[in-house]
């Protein structure tokens, strides 16, 4: 018993540490951003490499949610005997509201934030970043700050063409698969959309960048041990920051979208 | 007397429950080669760390050039680290850069040279390690002796009054070895530049070494010249200089 609660004191300890390390390397990014000026290249770089790049894969997972998600309704619809006509507004709040930010950020944090913890965790490992330190360079303004700013950046970016890809996935599904004409499902849409949640759906978006930058650099930054110590962090970047997402929705939801 | 460039006073270091740096007091001369020694694990890296603070003393001190370097942050931290160049035991080039573009970094991101400028020192500077053949490879395309070298460059390249180097020669073959040798000795007298090398490579450490300082436990074990110490009678340090795994150093 007494070794259980110390195994529980001691992983509550560290839990709290990690969050600690966390909002401190939020911290000393935002003190960062005043040298932005000095990385403009590397900026430009990373919004390539992280936004950019992903933009295919975002692309292929807002179809077969946007599609599922049409799917779905109808069988609910049916199954409540609920008129096919709100299919368009189903699929289209569902979308964006929730299913575009919150799947994109987790795709992003499994493609990013798990690239950026390995990658940084090398070059924890290999003494590139305190070579980085001798050398008189800010690896926070040369690595983190670019990463961070450009995951804040892109995440909102890639949601847009998710919204608008899986709306189109969900709209092919009604009219091959459940028999509803397109200008049924787009009138449904259109009467239900709100710019209101559409602007909600980016803050959340640009919030859960935020997260998987920070998350990613932090554990890429606290790698230790060589291959293994990498593959945990990389793990480690991946589940914080997916957990962290779901979190941060739940609250989103309290605050944004009140009932 | 004159004043030592750096001065390491009392100081320790612990990871988690282990004690690594248990006292180390050195002082170290302007233009001085100083080689610390010592088993693998003892301390030798964090001692080299800790002299451009790359990591804290749990307590104790480290002077240089008068200024208690615990205090120095921002700024006046990156000027110091300007006024040092390290060679790291991996090299620890960066790997999405090419030869030229690791030897110019520091340059590029202190921003006081010109484009022209920082090509004619990365030029400079690869040529005095024999690499200007190699200028526009990625690290991966390098032997490990080369990424030394090109590490080397690197360090030599803001012209810094200290040089520090992290096993310079671990790892390499006995002709590279000495030809790494032979570099740290000609930037040592041609460039006029204090150095302090860690290595337990004692080919190395006699080549290169003014003094040559042993760590053991933790303390500065035995402190001397090259010809001193091939004739102490230090137990423990001959047991190490030797080679032997009989005597009174426990392996493990």
């Amino acid at each position: 018993m007494e070794t259980g609660l110390t195994t529980l004191g001691r992983r509550g300890v560290s839990f709290i540490s990690k969050l600690g390390g966390i909002t401190l390397m939020l911290a000393k990014f935002i003190a960062s951003l005043k040298e932005m000026h000095r990385s403009i290249g590397l900026i430009f770089e990373q919004l390539y490499v992280l936004g950019v790049k992903s933009l295919p894969l975002i692309v292929i997972i807002s179809v077969f949610v946007g599609a599922v998600s049409a799917w779905q309704a109808a069988y609910q619809f049916k199954f409540i005997g609920a008129p096919l006509r709100y299919l368009g507004q189903a699929v289209g709040k569902a979308v964006v509201i929730e299913l575009a930010p919150v799947l994109s950020a987790i795709v992003f944090a499994g493609r990013v934030g798990a690239g950026i913890a390995a990658e940084l965790g090398t070059m924890r490992v290999t003494e590139q970043i305190d070579a980085l330190e001798s050398m008189g360079i800010s690896p926070i303004r040369y690595l983190v700050m670019p990463r961070v700013l450009s995951c804040l950046f892109m995440v909102p970016f890639l949601v847009v063409f998710a919204n608008f890809i899986a709306i189109m996935g969900g709209l092919i599904v009604s009219v091959v698969g459940v028999d509803v004409s397109s200008e049924t499902f787009l009138n449904g849409f259109r009467n239900s959309f709100e710019l209101g949640d559409f602007i909600n759906g980016m803050i959340k978006a640009a919030v859960f960048g935020l997260l998987i930058g920070v998350v990613g650099c932090y554990e890429g930054f606290h790698a230790r041990g060589g291959a293994q110590g990498v593959g945990l962090a990389t793990t480690n970047s991946v589940v914080i920051s997916s957990v962290l997402i779901l979190i941060f929705n739940f609250i989103f939801a309290l605050i944004l979208f009140r009932i | 007397m004159p004043e030592p460039l750096i001065q390491i006073t009392d100081l320790h270091k612990k990871f988690d429950r282990h004690n690594v740096l248990s006292g180390v007091n050195l002082k170290i001369n302007r233009g001085e080669s100083i080689v610390v020694i010592g088993q693998s694990g003892c301390g030798k890296s964090v001692l080299l760390k800790h002299l451009v603070k790359l990591l804290e003393p749990d307590s104790g001190t480290v002077v240089f050039d008068g200024q208690d370097i615990s205090e120095l942050q921002g700024r006046k931290l990156i000027n110091l680290r300007r006024r040092y160049g390290m060679l790291f035991q991996s090299a620890a080039l960066f790997d999405s850069l090419t030869v030229a573009e690791n030897v110019g970094l520091g340059l590029k991101e202190e921003r006081s040279h010109s484009r022209a400028e920082i090509e004619a020192i990365v030029n400079e500077k690869l040529s005095m390690v024999g690499l200007s053949e190699a200028r526009d490879k990625y690290p991966d395309e390098l032997s490990g002796g080369m990424r030394k070298r090109v590490g080397l460059a690197r360090a030599i390249a803001g012209d810094p009054e200290v040089l520090l180097y992290d096993e310079p020669t671990t790892g390499l073959d006995p002709i590279t070895a000495d030809m790494i040798n032979d570099l740290i000795v000609e930037l040592n007298t041609g460039l006029n530049v204090t150095s302090v090398a860690v290595t337990h490579d004692m080919t190395s450490a006699y080549k290169i070494a003014d003094r040559i300082v042993m760590l053991y436990g933790g303390k500065v074990e035995y402190d001397g010249t090259p010809e001193e110490i091939k004739s102490t009678s230090n137990e423990i340090v001959r047991q190490f200089i030797s080679g032997s795994a009989v005597g009174p150093i426990r392996v493990g």
